[in-house]
């Protein structure tokens, strides 16, 4: 039998993580052997009936008592220092990394890659690249965890968190949900397989595992005119909504004088619960989409508004002329009809697709691969 | 603590009155309808014992199934429920109740010199609720179960998950008020039924940590019961509180949990740190040492633990700069423990030091919650936290201080008070090998549990088929559990046989030092014939005789 002692060291936190974590170890083994030695060495010692000096006990020193208050304080402000340094490296993403967004579900993950490419409890990513994981859940509270990267985040409905890491090594490392999540809590989990760059493109070029020849922004693109979005929502304002191009990232003034930035959460709240954020000059007309689209065509959603705002893109001939009038759009409207051909083939009834489309875009966001990871 | 001039326990002046609080109206009614803390106390020893006994079954079953990977009698389902009722039972009806309920009860109004609890009554409806509440709760297993974990994190038990979820938080919520009333009691009771002399720095350690948990029990459980009906008001009438789907936010929910749950943590070691004290002062036949900071650090916790519970939240989305406040102030909480444990180790310095059954159970304790107080700090540490959260280093971490503190605590108190509780000498050479078993078994459970935590394995998971690398540490984990419980099941043969064939106790069978051990054994109903006026200080041995030597040792101490 094996008994391994430590985990693998696969991200670059991991060996600061490590360092502070054994720096504690020693400090505990420290302290329990001068505890266990004090209690060992007295109770020997000074067991009753022994010849020993019992003169001058004392039952208070001053001195004694500020040593063990004050060299346990210090000590834990060197340890507390040392865990929010930790802490805030692991928390703040680094500007160059690349984007995957994840969904947790009871009991599954599933995953989108920014140019579309979408997985189910696996995740490739680049070795020696950041990577930057946006997480939500769409039912209960889980926890996105993968022991070598010494990562851990909450993923909690309603809400948006963050993950970053670098793996440092290519492999296969277990991705686990660790907040209790119902029946299937410990079956909700899969690997991470960090790929040398050049096969980790490849790997996406050729759409993953799966079928993925839509970006997120198509994804968004198809759901937008699917729900009709542009029969309000044209690239220039008008006095029914405010025009969506460059949007994203402003400052925008709600009806209650308040002012917002334009971030993630913002869009996901004004599409899913318009009236929390109504801009300023506007009637509350567009009707709540809370409950009527899941998580991941949120996701996309905001990734083809987004869009709107690059030059050089997609989104950026739509924004440049009337959304309503079409044009540009029959040849995502084509590419709906086919994916969605092979996504109706999906035998998983328990994925993303289980929305209430007002539509005809019933299977829109239906993940063509629901496969559960087998157990090994 | 010597009332009169003359010293006390001597074998030959030992009165031995016939008629006690056990066998004085020895009738049913007598007994169910008692306002006598020491009835009362019995009463909470027998329902919490009954507690302790089916939660150690369900941690047996967990046990059982993690030794493989892949389970061995149950469904992921059953699973679930047996841990989530191995924890509610363990935390509100063992743990909590424990020591304040029990030998509180029965020891806190003897030391201050008082006939009874400020409010006797009271005192009983508090048995009566909890009874009501381990009723229903033992209902709620029975008829289905519940699956939520002991934490009832929403919108999980709030929205998703089915079974007996509303009759067990009802459960929880009643047992909360019956902690609320023994609080009230014990803060009155100190307050103002101190005997005279019983100056508040005479009182024994012991009593200083239940009256700090009392207050920590007004305080916090209040908010508990809130939180906790609140999730049954949106589980039963929808209303939005705590689901996003309804508008409401489920990470409040934490927060108002965890107030009340970290502060609950010290409610649940503060005794038993009070029990551990008393132990080793008398069975080192010394003054405690510093004892103005011992008992300082008791309020200096309990003040502090209502100040870090967002270090259960590092991980939860809560703010990072919030995290950071969290773990400062975690880190501070951990100074007043220190504290204490290098006063007991220094109390036992120069020293009559002898290693009866409560000793080494109290030994055994300063042992295991150092281990338990160190890796808290790798878990109050932001950066490992991120890591650690969530694993199997949490629940061995959590053992260590509840089992391996507080349980230890208990057992250690039960064997130091049983001569007084019921009259009787228990086989000390059984109990010497009860404690060692428990000390031997619980390092050889939970210390693989620390590596199998780091090496990644989540808690509250019945499957790890991903990494059966973890089954050597599970498999050790239950081989340790097996001496555990041999340990623990023990005591319930050789003191029950006690009961019956044990030899009489004195008024003071171990030579110890406060005015419980001033009256007989069993003690007579109303404690005191006369109210005692207390001259000397807090376990000052000087005019205390040793029964073993049947001489008085010499003064312990010289400024």
């Amino acid at each position: 039998m094996n008994f391994p002692l430590a985990p693998q060291q696969a991200s670059t936190v991991a060996y600061f993580h490590d360092w502070v974590f054994y720096t504690l170890v020693v400090l505990t083994v420290i302290f329990t052997v001068v505890v266990y030695g004090m209690v060992v060495f007295f109770a020997v010692k000074y067991r009753r009936g022994s010849k020993v000096n019992r003169h001058q006990s004392h039952h208070e020193n001053l001195v004694l008592e500020l040593a063990w208050t004050v060299v346990p304080t210090i000590l834990g402000l060197v340890m507390f220092f040392l865990g929010a340094k930790l802490f805030i490296q692991m928390r703040t993403s680094p500007a160059d990394a690349e984007d995957v967004y994840v969904i947790g579900k009871q009991w599954m993950w599933h995953m989108q890659h920014s140019n579309g490419v979408r997985e189910n409890n696996t995740l490739h990513v680049p070795v020696g690249k950041n990577v930057r994981l946006t997480l939500i859940s769409q039912d209960v509270i889980h926890a996105f965890y993968v022991p070598d990267f010494r990562q851990q985040i909450h993923v909690v409905p309603g809400r948006y968190t963050t993950l970053w890491f670098q793996a440092t090594k290519p492999g296969k490392f277990p991705i686990y949900c660790a907040m209790y999540c119902g029946t299937q809590h410990s079956e909700m989990g899969g690997y991470v397989y960090a790929m040398p760059p050049k096969e980790y493109a490849e790997w996406l070029k050729n759409g993953g595992n799966n079928i993925g020849e839509m970006t997120m922004e198509d994804r968004g693109e198809r759901l937008f005119k699917v729900l009709a979005c542009d029969n309000c929502h044209t690239a220039q304002s008008t006095d029914r909504a405010p025009g969506l191009a460059g949007i994203y990232g402003t400052k925008r003034v709600m009806s209650g004088g308040s002012a917002v930035t334009a971030d993630d959460a913002y869009m996901r709240e004004a599409i899913l619960k318009p009236a929390n954020q109504l801009s300023a000059g506007y009637a509350n007309t567009m009707p709540e989409y809370n409950g009527q689209i899941s998580e991941d065509d949120v996701l996309n959603l905001v990734a083809y508004i987004k869009s709107m705002n690059m030059p050089n893109v997609k989104g950026k001939a739509i924004a440049g002329q009337d959304i309503s009038k079409g044009g540009e759009n029959n040849k995502a409207g084509d590419h709906y009809r086919q994916t969605s051909n092979t996504a109706l083939g999906n035998e998983d009834s328990r994925n993303l697709g289980e929305t209430n489309m007002r539509d005809t875009g019933a299977a829109v966001n239906a993940t063509a691969a629901e496969r559960r990871i087998d157990r090994q | 603590m010597s009332t009169v001039a003359t010293p006390v326990g001597l074998p030959q002046e030992e009165p031995r009155p016939t008629t006690n609080y056990l066998n004085a109206d020895n009738t049913i009614k007598g007994w169910l309808l008692t306002t006598d803390h020491k009835r009362i106390a019995i009463l909470y020893l027998i329902s919490i014992t009954i507690m302790f006994a089916i939660g150690s079954f369900f941690a047996g079953l967990i046990r059982i199934e993690l030794t493989s990977p892949v389970g061995r009698l149950l469904e992921s389902e059953s699973y679930n429920k047996v841990f989530t009722e191995h924890g509610v039972v363990m935390i509100f009806f063992f743990l909590i109740p424990s020591i304040p309920a029990v030998l509180g009860n029965f020891i806190l109004p003897i030391a201050i010199g008082a006939r009874d609890l400020a409010f006797p009554r009271l005192n009983l409806l508090s048995w009566y609720l909890y009874i009501i509440a381990a009723g229903l709760g033992f209902l709620a297993i029975v008829t289905g179960g519940f699956d939520t974990g002991w934490t009832f994190y929403t919108p999980y038990s709030s929205f998703y998950s089915n079974g007996q979820v509303t009759m067990a938080i009802m459960a929880a919520f009643i047992a909360g008020f019956s902690s609320i009333t023994t609080g009230i009691n014990f803060i009155v009771t100190v307050h103002k039924m101190r005997a005279p002399g019983m100056t508040w720095f005479r009182m024994p350690i012991f009593v200083w940590n239940n009256y700090t948990t009392g207050v920590i029990i007004i305080l916090g459980t209040p908010v508990i019961a809130i939180t906790l009906l609140l999730v049954v008001i949106e589980r039963v009438f929808r209303f939005g509180i705590f689901s996003p789907e309804l508008g409401g936010d489920p990470v409040l929910f934490q927060h108002m949990f965890w107030f009340y749950s970290h502060p609950a943590v010290y409610i649940m070691i503060l005794p038993s740190m009070g029990v551990v004290t008393e132990i080793i002062a008398n069975f080192s036949r010394k003054r405690l040492f510093g004892y103005h900071f011992v008992a300082f650090s008791t309020i200096a916790i309990g003040a502090l633990g209502f100040l870090v519970w967002g270090h259960h939240m590092f991980v939860s989305s809560q703010s990072m700069y919030q995290g950071v406040v969290f773990s400062l102030i975690s880190y501070l909480v951990a100074v007043p423990s220190a504290v204490k444990v290098f006063n007991w180790a220094t109390t036992m310095y120069k020293g009559q030091v002898q290693l009866h059954t409560p000793m080494l159970f109290a030994l055994g304790f300063i042992g295991l919650f150092v281990i338990g107080g160190l890796t808290g700090l790798f878990l109050a540490n932001m950066g490992t936290d991120v890591h650690l959260t969530n694993t199997y280093f949490v629940v061995a971490h959590f053992h260590y201080v509840m089992v391996g503190g507080a349980v230890l605590g208990y057992m250690g108190g039960i064997h130091y008070w049983w001569p007084k509780m019921f009259g009787k000498m228990y086989p000390d050479a059984w109990g010497k090998a009860s404690a060692l078993l428990t000390y031997i078994g619980f390092n050889l459970t939970f210390m693989p549990q620390f590596i199998v935590g780091w090496l990644g394995m989540p808690r509250r998971y019945h499957y790890y088929y991903l990494q059966p690398e973890f089954q050597p540490y599970h498999i050790a984990s239950t081989l340790g559990a097996t001496v555990l419980a041999l340990g623990m099941i023990l005591p319930a043969f050789y003191l029950t046989w006690s009961l019956k064939y044990g030899e009489p106790a004195t008024a003071n069978p171990w030579g110890a030092h406060g005015l419980e051990w001033e009256i007989p054994s069993p003690p007579p109903t109303e404690n005191f014939e006369k109210i005692p006026i207390v001259t000397d200080e807090v376990y000052d041995f000087d005019h205390i005789v040793d029964v073993h030597h049947g001489v008085a040792t010499e003064g312990g101490d010289t400024h």
